[in-house]
């Protein structure tokens, strides 16, 4: 059995993430999968505005930031100007669902050849806990104090993985969670096969993460992660929607 | 030849959100009583008990405090 250590791309400093954030384990398996398959040197990601605007500093591979919910333009023109680099979006539902989703929805539909990875936490962690396109129906935030109620003109939660599931250019949709080890290790290995699609040439790849967010659900560590497998799968099933 | 396995904690990255301690199988960790350099209470093994080297603490920490090594015993 290896030992189990810090991956090289990751490096050996503190993140400012609060205590319990699910960003800090979705940088380590990114950055674990980049150096499996000796990435590093030809990867580029494409950091979001959001509590992971600052991804840069932690991972030791190429990184630019894009405007917010602009990632996967900015990579759609770094991958056509380099084809030979593999690309990838690091983001979160404010900026992937909400302010990007025309960016995000036509890259789909044209199905650049990307891997884009999505971190649903329900909530904009970042500003203070509003809700966001993802917020489950019910769920207390900063803008829905009693809890998302769409009969009061708030709307349903956005299921993105599925939406983009349906158009023709997207090779691989799938909804995982970081909640449990178990959990972590399924992960890892989609993130995994969304960038061998991409050096594939399959097309556009989603992982979608449910990530939690402690401080802003006002929820232990722990107490956060038996929400998402408690409350947040019974909206946001798990699993492969589409591999094609 | 069996394996034992060496958990190393770096105490001043830990942000005291306790997953590690949760999800160990062997309940092998236990929250310190000192306070370290973020002045939270931090990750420590327990004297006494046995890591099996699952991996569970490096997988779900957050922090990138834990690591494991496994040396063979002859």
């Amino acid at each position: 059995m290896p030992n189990k250590t810090r991956p090289a791309s990751l490096k050996n400093i503190s993140t400012h993430y609060c205590s319990g954030c699910g960003h800090g384990i979705l940088h380590r398996l990114v950055a674990e999968v980049i150096d499996e398959m000796k990435l590093s040197e030809k990867t580029i990601g494409v950091a979001p505005v959001g509590c992971a605007v600052v991804a840069y500093d932690y991972w030791d591979f190429d990184v630019c930031e894009a405007a917010h919910g602009r990632a996967l333009a900015v990579a759609t023109g770094i991958k056509r100007c380099r084809p030979q680099n593999v690309v990838f979006t690091y983001q979160g539902d404010g900026d992937l669902v909400s302010i990007g989703l025309a960016e995000t929805f036509h890259t789909a539909n044209r199905g650049e050849n990307l891997t884009c990875i999505f971190i649903n936490n329900a909530c904009y962690g970042m500003t203070g806990g509003q809700m966001a396109p993802t917020t489950l129906v019910g769920q207390p935030t900063a803008t829905t104090p009693w809890g998302r109620n769409p009969k009061s003109g708030e709307g349903w939660p956005v299921k993105l993985s599925e939406i983009l599931a349906t158009l023709s250019g997207v090779a691989f949709a799938v909804r995982s969670t970081i909640s449990s080890p178990r959990e972590v290790i399924k992960t890892r290995e989609y993130i995994k096969k969304a960038f061998s699609n991409q050096i594939e040439n399959k097309g556009f790849s989603i992982i979608e993460v449910l990530s939690p967010c402690p401080t802003i659900w006002q929820k232990s560590p722990i107490n956060a992660m038996k929400w998402i497998d408690e409350e947040m799968v019974k909206t946001f099933p798990l699993g492969v929607i589409k591999d094609k | 030849m069996t394996s034992s396995f060496e958990v190393n904690i770096n105490k001043d990255k830990c942000k005291g959100c306790q997953l590690c301690i949760f999800f160990c199988p062997a309940k092998h960790l236990k929250l310190s009583s000192d306070l370290n350099k973020k002045g939270v209470k931090y990750v420590a093994k327990k004297e006494a008990s046995k890591c099996s080297g699952c991996g569970f603490c490096f997988l779900i920490c957050p922090d990138y405090c834990i690591e494991i090594y496994e040396s063979e015993n002859i």
